[in-house]
């Protein structure tokens, strides 16, 4: 009797979106963190609309790009956190014993994370569209924000699969955070590119991928259809992507020795 | 210990198996064992003496050092997916996810074994029902009992019909009630011709539920055998008499000699052992009695698997592993998640 992977992938995704719809101390932090600090942000830099060169004069549409990008570092702390539990509290070997392929367990995991980046983008989305926002690329725009907020989020997720796999603890994933949070802050996530004044920090903002996904969600809201910004924006979510799953592949062999 | 081979394709047989970790830490060393098809094998041993080191091993989720291991009549090292497909495991610990429900634990391990919608939803109920979790199967697991939770393991593991079952340490912490209902399901599988390799660190255990025992302690196997067996080999029942009067205590003495050569006793007591076994304890009251030595206590010492492990290891299994944790907890931080 031999399970498809496609079954396989399904029962884990659908397992791993229950795990975390079921717990509302995962849930809070991931709507309104970002919605706190976005109105934060908002009342108190939006004069910064009147700096010479700011692309627009609504602070809400410049900022709530922001916002996609935490939602996808909590999926980084929830997915890599919920794997360490699994690891920890012997789930892990649970899911090991049955015939269920290396890959399926992670691809089940990740299917999960892209389902809740979608879902958690469109509150996003929903919230800003209440604040003000206006999203110039229209209807095609609200697609391409839940797919690059679905793979953000899944790219994060990944990062966090491999820490869990490396540690098995949660405790060491969680302390991920306030590292993987200054890369939010070493961007352009406050002021666009341009008008970063300070050389260091316009430096660093140009070398952290950070800006070009918050630049790439940012497009959408305030230039429509900017093809420049959206692919760079993809490529930055594929590359994390795919040197999340190198490292997700090396630790795995070592996590799941099983023969 | 046996020298049998089973071929049977439920058995177990496992030669100079060995399982070193980083650092140079051998949890498992050497071992030979063999199990026959519809057994029930209790591998017994103090905390962090090899046993659920080689349970990983049986169970194909680390590979051995050196040695060879057959399970269900495949390599556990070679042919690791079709020995899952084989076996049934519930490790040390109840592995549940506290936010799905019993039955939904029920679909996720039946999808990835493959098994239809229809199949499962049928199986699951009937699992649930045997384990007597069917008002509690769409309540979420993390209002369970510890009872409760090692049941549902119990279901989960046998919801592909495994012919082998691997059961770590399936009753710690369970309150005598639990443990009592889990080894009747355990005795059932085996009735219904379920192999079951159970570690234990309970001597009652080994001893009620256990057709033949392996006692391992610092990963060597040192005795092998059934309970009785094992027991009969380290000698004879003894009795042991306090008397009310400690002046008379050389008479006491010189009475049981008659009955047997001294035993150790407490320090109040006289011992004897009993070479006719028990056959001869009335005989020996009548004698005390006769001879007018008040009694204080009387008390008949039969041999327990702790004595047999006593015997081959100078130490006691009730209390006195500790020391030796160390090496198996080492080698557990290598170990892809619990050992």
């Amino acid at each position: 009797m031999s399970s498809s992977l496609v079954n396989q992938i399904r029962a884990l995704a659908r397992r791993s979106t229950l795990k975390t719809l079921r717990q509302p101390f995962q849930l809070f932090p991931i709507i309104f963190f970002p919605v706190i600090l976005l109105a934060v942000n908002a009342s108190g830099l939006k004069a910064v609309v009147n700096l010479p060169g700011f692309p627009t004069d609504s602070y809400i549409s410049f900022a709530i790009a922001v916002a996609f990008i935490q939602g996808a570092m909590f999926s980084l702390i929830n997915t890599g956190t919920n794997l360490a539990e699994d690891i920890e509290n012997g789930f892990f070997n649970r899911l090991a014993l049955t015939p269920l392929r290396r890959v399926s367990l992670i691809a089940g995991l990740l299917v999960g994370v892209a389902i809740l980046g979608a879902m958690q983008s469109a509150v996003y989305m929903l919230i800003g569209l209440i604040a003000g926002a206006h999203l110039d690329a229209g209807f095609g725009g609200v697609i391409v924000v839940l797919i690059l907020g679905s793979l953000t989020a899944v790219a994060f997720g990944a990062i966090g699969c491999a820490a869990a796999l490396r540690t098995g603890s949660g405790e060491a994933v969680q302390g991920l955070f306030p590292l993987f949070f200054m890369f939010i802050f070493l961007s352009s996530s406050n002021l666009p590119r341009n008008l970063l004044t300070t050389g260091w920090f316009h430096t660093v903002a140009t070398w952290n991928p950070v800006s070009y996904l918050i630049e790439a969600f940012r497009s959408l809201y305030i230039f429509g259809w900017d093809g420049a910004a959206l692919v760079r924006g993809f490529a930055v979510a594929f590359g994390i992507l795919g040197l999340a799953l190198i490292a997700v592949d090396r630790t795995m062999r070592t996590r799941m020795q099983r023969t | 210990m046996s020298g049998e081979r089973h071929d049977g394709e439920n058995g177990i047989e496992v030669r100079g198996l060995v399982r070193d970790f980083k650092g140079g830490v051998r949890a498992v060393d050497g071992i030979d064992l063999s199990v026959a098809p519809g057994e029930i094998y209790g591998f017994l041993g103090p905390n962090g003496a090899g046993k659920s080191t080689t349970v990983l091993v049986l169970t194909t989720l680390l590979p051995p050092t050196s040695g060879t291991a057959t399970v269900a009549g495949l390599d556990v090292a070679r042919q690791g997916p079709e020995v899952r497909r084989a076996i049934g495991a519930s490790l040390q610990e109840s592995a549940l996810d506290p936010f799905l429900t019993g039955r939904e634990h029920m679909r996720l391990q039946a999808s990835l074994h493959g098994i239809d919608r229809a199949e499962t939803d049928r199986r699951g109920t009937e699992l649930l029902a045997r384990v007597g979790l069917t008002n509690a199967a769409d309540r979420k697991v993390g209002g369970y009992s510890g009872g409760m939770k090692r049941r549902l393991d119990l279901a989960l593991a046998l919801v592909h019909g495994p012919r082998l079952l691997f059961l770590d340490e399936p009753t710690t912490g369970l309150d005598p009630q639990s443990r009592a209902a889990l080894w009747e399901e355990v005795r059932r599988l085996a009735g219904e011709g379920v192999t079951v390799f159970l570690t234990t660190q309970y001597l009652e255990e080994a001893d009620v539920l256990a057709d033949r025992v392996g006692i391992i302690d610092k990963g060597k196997i040192v005795a092998e055998g059934t309970p009785a067996e094992l027991k009969a080999a380290i000698g004879r029942p003894s009795v042991e008499a306090i008397p009310q009067d400690p002046g008379d205590t050389a008479r006491l003495r010189e009475v049981l000699h008659r009955f047997g050569e001294e035993a150790a006793a407490s320090p109040k007591g006289v011992a004897a052992r009993l070479p006719e076994g028990v056959g001869d304890l009335a005989e020996i009251v009548r004698a005390i009695d006769a001879e007018g030595i008040p009694i204080a206590d009387l008390r008949l010492h039969t041999p327990t698997l702790d004595d047999v492990f006593l015997a081959k290891t100078g130490r006691s299994l009730e209390g006195g592993a500790d020391e030796d944790s160390e090496a198996e907890e080492q080698a557990g931080d290598e170990v892809p998640a619990q050992a």
